[in-house]
């Protein structure tokens, strides 16, 4: 239990998935405009990872460890993450429209998010057990959202500041990142 | 210029993925600690995307329309995985230090792009010229960010002592948050170019900083076509990509 909740804590905080190991940048500075939409991407993505992350290790350890194909890895898990965005979208359609609703339209930017195959890649290079790769991939999808939603809230009040005009835009996003990368250096004493 | 010719300058100068595109910023970021890894994480994906363009390219007519995405991305994977051996194999120091990044080359948004806007229309010989010319863009573009960072972060370039020993090094430069600096101060840079190029009338000020912006991009063809048209194969209906924010 106590190894679980080390995992969750590391891979929300101490190793960020923006913040320290730059997967998911696209989305990150394009979905943070507002909270509200960075909220809906977050909630995508945690529920994109945690079921990619059960599945692909699943088919891991079920079908290419037995089979001995594990460099096939790259590739089934490329192609189980886009099959599964789609088949999550379609289930979401018909047996959720209101879940559907909100996260719909981020569906389909999360197939090219790289923090889904980096969690699937991370947990066979750790050679982490079925609940373990789990339990990464919902922390790493929860730093994430943590993340975006914190730079949307930042965003909101950069709005109004008069910032160089070379600066507007994404230059300013990014040394706001950077100064949270630095806050976020902070959480490495908790491990 | 011959057509060859101006795919490599197209590549490297015009249209170059890190400076101009600003695509695969994910790689850019994480591996650019050093010099040497931004060659090697450069010189991978240029091989990855010259050999992916050219089975592409040769396969064109084959592959159906509807299934193109999938068919590109277990290419793209093939070759990666096969990348990811030889460097394991022959140069294990560096496949240690780009780790993770090596297999995520798949989902790099330069080479689904060129796939999907260039190798799948055009003849095999261009598309090669195309790979070789948009991959040593990013390599100079990956290895020109990772000297700027690995100078200012320990003083030295490719190991080469380069500053005095009284600097003092920003180690910040090389962890995580320089990365985000050093980006932003590309990005500014980029954007003073862009109004300047704008003022000018040049149609190039439409391309700049394509990648960090998909929303506001006048090239959606590079890079969120690959996107929005996966959903459309599935789906039947196309959320615009550019349209989510």
């Amino acid at each position: 239990m106590k190894e679980l909740l080390l995992i969750a804590v590391a891979s929300a905080f101490v190793n960020n998935v923006v913040l320290s190991q730059f997967l998911g940048i696209c989305p990150f500075l394009g979905v943070s405009k507002n909270v509200k939409t960075a909220g809906g991407m977050g909630g995508a993505v945690i529920f994109v990872i945690t079921i990619a992350s059960l599945v692909t290790s699943i088919i891991y350890k079920g079908i290419l460890v037995p089979a001995h194909v594990e460099y096939l890895q790259t590739i089934v898990f490329i192609l189980v993450i886009a099959a599964l965005v789609q088949f999550v979208e379609m289930f979401l359609k018909k047996a959720m429209p209101p879940l559907y609703n909100a996260l719909g339209v981020y569906l389909p930017l999360i197939t090219t998010n790289c923090a889904v195959l980096g969690v699937a890649l991370t947990n066979v290079q750790k050679s982490y057990s079925i609940l373990e790769g789990l339990v990464y991939g919902i922390g790493t999808a929860v730093g994430f959202t943590v993340a975006i939603v914190l730079m949307a809230g930042i965003r909101e009040k950069i709005e109004y500041n008069d910032i160089t005009e070379s600066f507007q835009g994404t230059p300013i996003v990014l040394v706001t990142s950077g100064l949270m990368a630095i806050a976020f250096f902070g959480f490495s004493g908790l491990i | 210029m011959n057509k060859y010719t101006e795919r490599l300058y197209n590549g490297l100068i015009q249209e170059n993925p890190t400076f101009v595109l600003m695509l695969g910023m994910c790689p850019t970021l994480a591996v650019t600690t050093s010099a040497i890894n931004g060659i090697g994480m450069g010189l991978s994906t240029t091989v990855v995307l010259v050999l992916s363009n050219m089975l592409i390219s040769m396969l064109r007519k084959i592959i159906p329309d509807s299934v193109r995405i999938p068919a590109f991305i277990v290419v793209v994977a093939s070759f990666v995985t096969i990348v990811q051996f030889l460097l394991q194999g022959f140069v294990p120091s560096l496949y240690a230090s780009l780790g993770l990044y090596i297999p995520l080359i798949v989902v790099n948004c330069i080479i689904l792009g060129r796939a999907e806007s260039y190798a799948s229309k055009n003849p095999v010989l261009p598309s090669i010229f195309d790979g070789i010319g948009m991959g040593l863009g990013f390599t100079v573009g990956l290895t020109a960010i990772g000297i700027v960072r690995e100078v200012l972060g320990s003083g030295k370039a490719f190991n080469v002592q380069l500053l005095p020993s009284s600097y003092e090094p920003i180690t910040i430069f090389i962890l995580a948050p320089g990365a985000f600096f050093v980006l932003a101060g590309l990005t500014a840079l980029q954007n003073k170019a862009k109004k300047r190029a704008q003022a000018k009338g040049d149609p190039r000020a439409e391309l700049i900083g394509c990648g960090t912006d998909c929303a506001s991009c006048g090239k959606k063809a590079v890079c969120g076509s690959a996107v929005s048209s996966v959903s459309a194969d599935k789906t039947g209906s196309a959320p615009d990509v550019g349209k989510t924010e």
